[in-house]
């Protein structure tokens, strides 16, 4: 009797296993008995994988920006301004072109979210002179100039602050001295009033590359997430981070 | 038989989906439909008929016009279609808007390029047209003046026109077939009226025109370098052996079991199809099934040596199974409808391999829809994949698992590297 009771036992846990198996894992076939797409985040936006990584980590070409940790608000800004034509590359404009704000909102705070390990820092290929006047740029600005300080808005660990100022972390010098070039030349644009603009237009190319190579050396912080959104007041009005 | 009374109940149809309840009691009381019932239906026709696509431009006021249209024979821009007197159609009555609309002509009597698809919209009927005139008075006025045309000599001289709307202008609005049924001519009316799938789908010769005999067959989009398939042959994008069910899917969200749209397609379904009603969109598909018989001749055989064709091959598998299998499936099933099957795909066999090889290069993602508001996007391989590895792999998934393209070059794909993105 105890034998059969423990069959009886084992048969109806079985079957209650089969049962909760088969209630876990038929949900997403019912439809349809093939395999469907997994749906996730991380597999729509697949897409943005060859060029940035599958985390937003960046990849091996230098002119193709790390995504990860960035705020949500900036990458939206970005995707925005990549569908609408106001940002040009191409590749990216086709990608975007026919996607709606709820589709490029759900990309960005993938990629927000994703911490991937900073890469190794750059060893900076410039003299000496030339990064002292980069970290003189970065850390102090040159009032005299109206060039405020990168750090006063990235942040002293060049994190950023939510919602809508990247981080500076983990960009190769070819790509910071490409965007900063865009910013002067006024290929690359944002919502006025357009802070970046500003202050690219008062930097020199010696400067830009000063700039480039100091920031690309920069070591990995504690803490590589952003400044919560008002954490530091910015020394000026910036469309991409409303008051 | 497609009569008035039929035409009279379909827009009132219409007008019950778009409108509020009250508004509609309200109109059936009255008889005749109120103004904003008017104006909701003319909002929907003007989707139908995309205007937006053309008419706005990139972070531009909503039909301001100015968007840049290249052709072969230089830069259109296009007008501006709200209601300001002086720079819009403020100053228009319904009568030449209807003339614009049926004709092709603007109201001082002088002539539109044919890049207005006017062509397909001599279609529509008289009642459509007043519903569209009176949304687009309703919508806010713009003022913002019409760019001049940059065209090249002698395509600058108007007067050319005259001599395309000779050989390729009929004009008439749609005359329903009496053999087939009310929702088969709704949906020949969207299609070939509003819906002006004609512009792209039926080929286009060195005139800029295209050929009545040889409407819905395909061609390559000039300009834009991805073609266009041919909505009557089942070898391309004929819909003969598909249900209407995932036509409608394709349709309205984008995606289905069979396919994805990509490319311009990806464009109609963003502006314009995925607002359209069930029923409209269930029409177009009935229809556009009812097109797709018949083949053409068997594909050209491959230009290509059969040695180099199977070194393309057993490259192309090799390439195929490391970066597509995971998503299209060993054996080109794909994981429908976000990972479409490439097995069976005729957008894949066309005897024209540019969008298959377009597709690797660029990758790309379907239209975010109501249906399908977050997509899965396609990498592009441009910078992965040498140009001998594209071919290889378009080669293969065209002759792979009972497929029946021909093979391609790296040539071709090295000629598409180039191709406008957007």
């Amino acid at each position: 009797m105890p034998h059969r009771f423990s069959l009886l036992g084992l048969f109806a846990s079985t079957a209650l296993g089969l049962l909760v198996f088969t209630t876990a894992f038929s949900k997403p076939t019912l439809a349809q008995t093939q395999d469907q797409a997994p749906d996730t985040p991380a597999a729509r936006v697949l897409a943005c994988a060859p060029c940035h990584g599958a985390q937003g980590q960046g990849t091996s070409d230098p002119y193709f920006p790390r995504l990860a940790g960035k705020p949500a608000g900036y990458l939206f800004n970005q995707l925005i301004a990549f569908r609408d034509g106001r940002r040009r590359y191409p590749p990216m404009n086709y990608l975007l072109e026919f996607q709606p704000d709820d589709s490029l909102k759900h990309m960005a705070e993938y990629f927000a979210e994703q911490r991937p390990p900073l890469p190794e820092q750059g060893v900076p290929t410039v003299s000496k002179e030339v990064l002292a006047h980069g970290e003189t740029l970065v850390t102090q600005g040159a009032a005299d100039r109206g060039i405020p300080a990168c750090s006063s808005c990235h942040g002293v660990h060049f994190t950023g602050m939510d919602p809508g100022i990247p981080g500076l972390l983990g960009l190769r010098a070819k790509y910071i001295s490409a965007q900063l070039g865009a910013w002067r030349y006024g290929t690359r644009t944002a919502n006025a009033p357009d802070c970046m603009q500003l202050v690219a237009g008062h930097l020199t190319e010696e400067d830009v590359n000063a700039i480039a190579a100091y920031l690309s050396s920069r070591p990995a912080p504690q803490d590589p997430s952003p400044a919560k959104k008002g954490s530091y007041a910015l020394p000026f009005a910036c469309g991409s981070q409303p008051n | 038989m497609w009569t008035r009374d039929t035409l009279t109940t379909l827009a009132l149809a219409v007008v019950a989906i778009l409108a509020p309840i009250g508004s509609v009691a309200q109109a059936q009381d009255k008889g005749k439909p109120s103004k904003a019932d008017i104006i909701a239906k003319g909002e929907y026709l003007a989707r139908a008929g995309d205007c937006i696509a053309c008419h706005t431009a990139p972070e531009g006021k909503l039909f301001a016009g100015g968007r840049a249209m290249p052709t072969p024979f230089g830069t259109l821009y296009t007008s501006n279609i709200t209601p300001d007197p002086d720079t819009g159609i403020g100053k228009w009555t319904a009568d030449d808007f209807h003339k614009m609309m049926h004709t092709g002509r603007s109201p001082d009597g002088g002539l539109l390029y044919p890049a207005m698809p006017f062509g397909s919209y001599t279609k529509v009927t008289r009642e459509d047209n007043d519903a569209i005139f009176a949304y687009l008075t309703s919508i806010p006025p713009v003022k913002q003046p019409n760019r001049p045309h940059d065209l090249r000599f002698p395509y600058n001289n108007r007067s050319l026109i005259l001599g395309w709307r000779t050989l390729f202008f009929r004009e008439g609005e749609f005359r329903p077939d009496a053999n087939q049924s009310a929702e088969w001519n709704r949906g020949a009316y969207l299609v070939e009226g509003l819906g002006h799938c004609g512009m792209c789908h039926t080929p286009i010769n060195a005139l800029g025109g295209s050929s009545e005999s040889e409407a819905f067959q395909g061609g390559l989009i000039p300009m834009q370098n991805w073609y266009a398939p041919s909505l009557t042959s089942n070898k391309e994008a004929g819909l003969g052996d598909w249900s209407l069910k995932d036509i409608a899917d394709l349709l309205r969200t984008g995606i289905s079991n069979r396919g994805t749209v990509y490319g311009p397609m990806a464009e109609v379904v963003y502006n314009s199809l995925q607002y359209l009603t069930d029923e409209d969109i269930r029409a177009m598909a009935v229809y556009l099934k009812s097109i797709g018989q018949g083949s053409p001749p068997e594909p050209p055989s491959s230009a290509v040596p059969t040695t180099e064709s199977s070194l393309l091959l057993s490259l192309g598998k090799t390439v195929y199974d490391n970066q597509c299998a995971s998503c299209h499936g060993a054996q080109g099933q794909g994981k429908p409808p976000h990972y479409p099957p490439l097995a069976g795909n005729q957008s894949i066999q066309m005897a024209s391999a540019v969008n298959p090889i377009r597709m690797v290069l660029n990758g790309g993602y379907p239209p975010g829809t109501f249906g399908n508001p977050l997509p899965h996007g396609m990498p592009p391989f441009a910078q992965s994949l040498s140009d001998n590895e594209v071919a290889a792999v378009v080669t293969y998934i065209r002759a792979a698992w009972g497929n029946r393209g021909t093979p391609v070059t790296a040539a071709q794909a090295n000629e598409l590297r180039s191709a406008p993105l957007n």
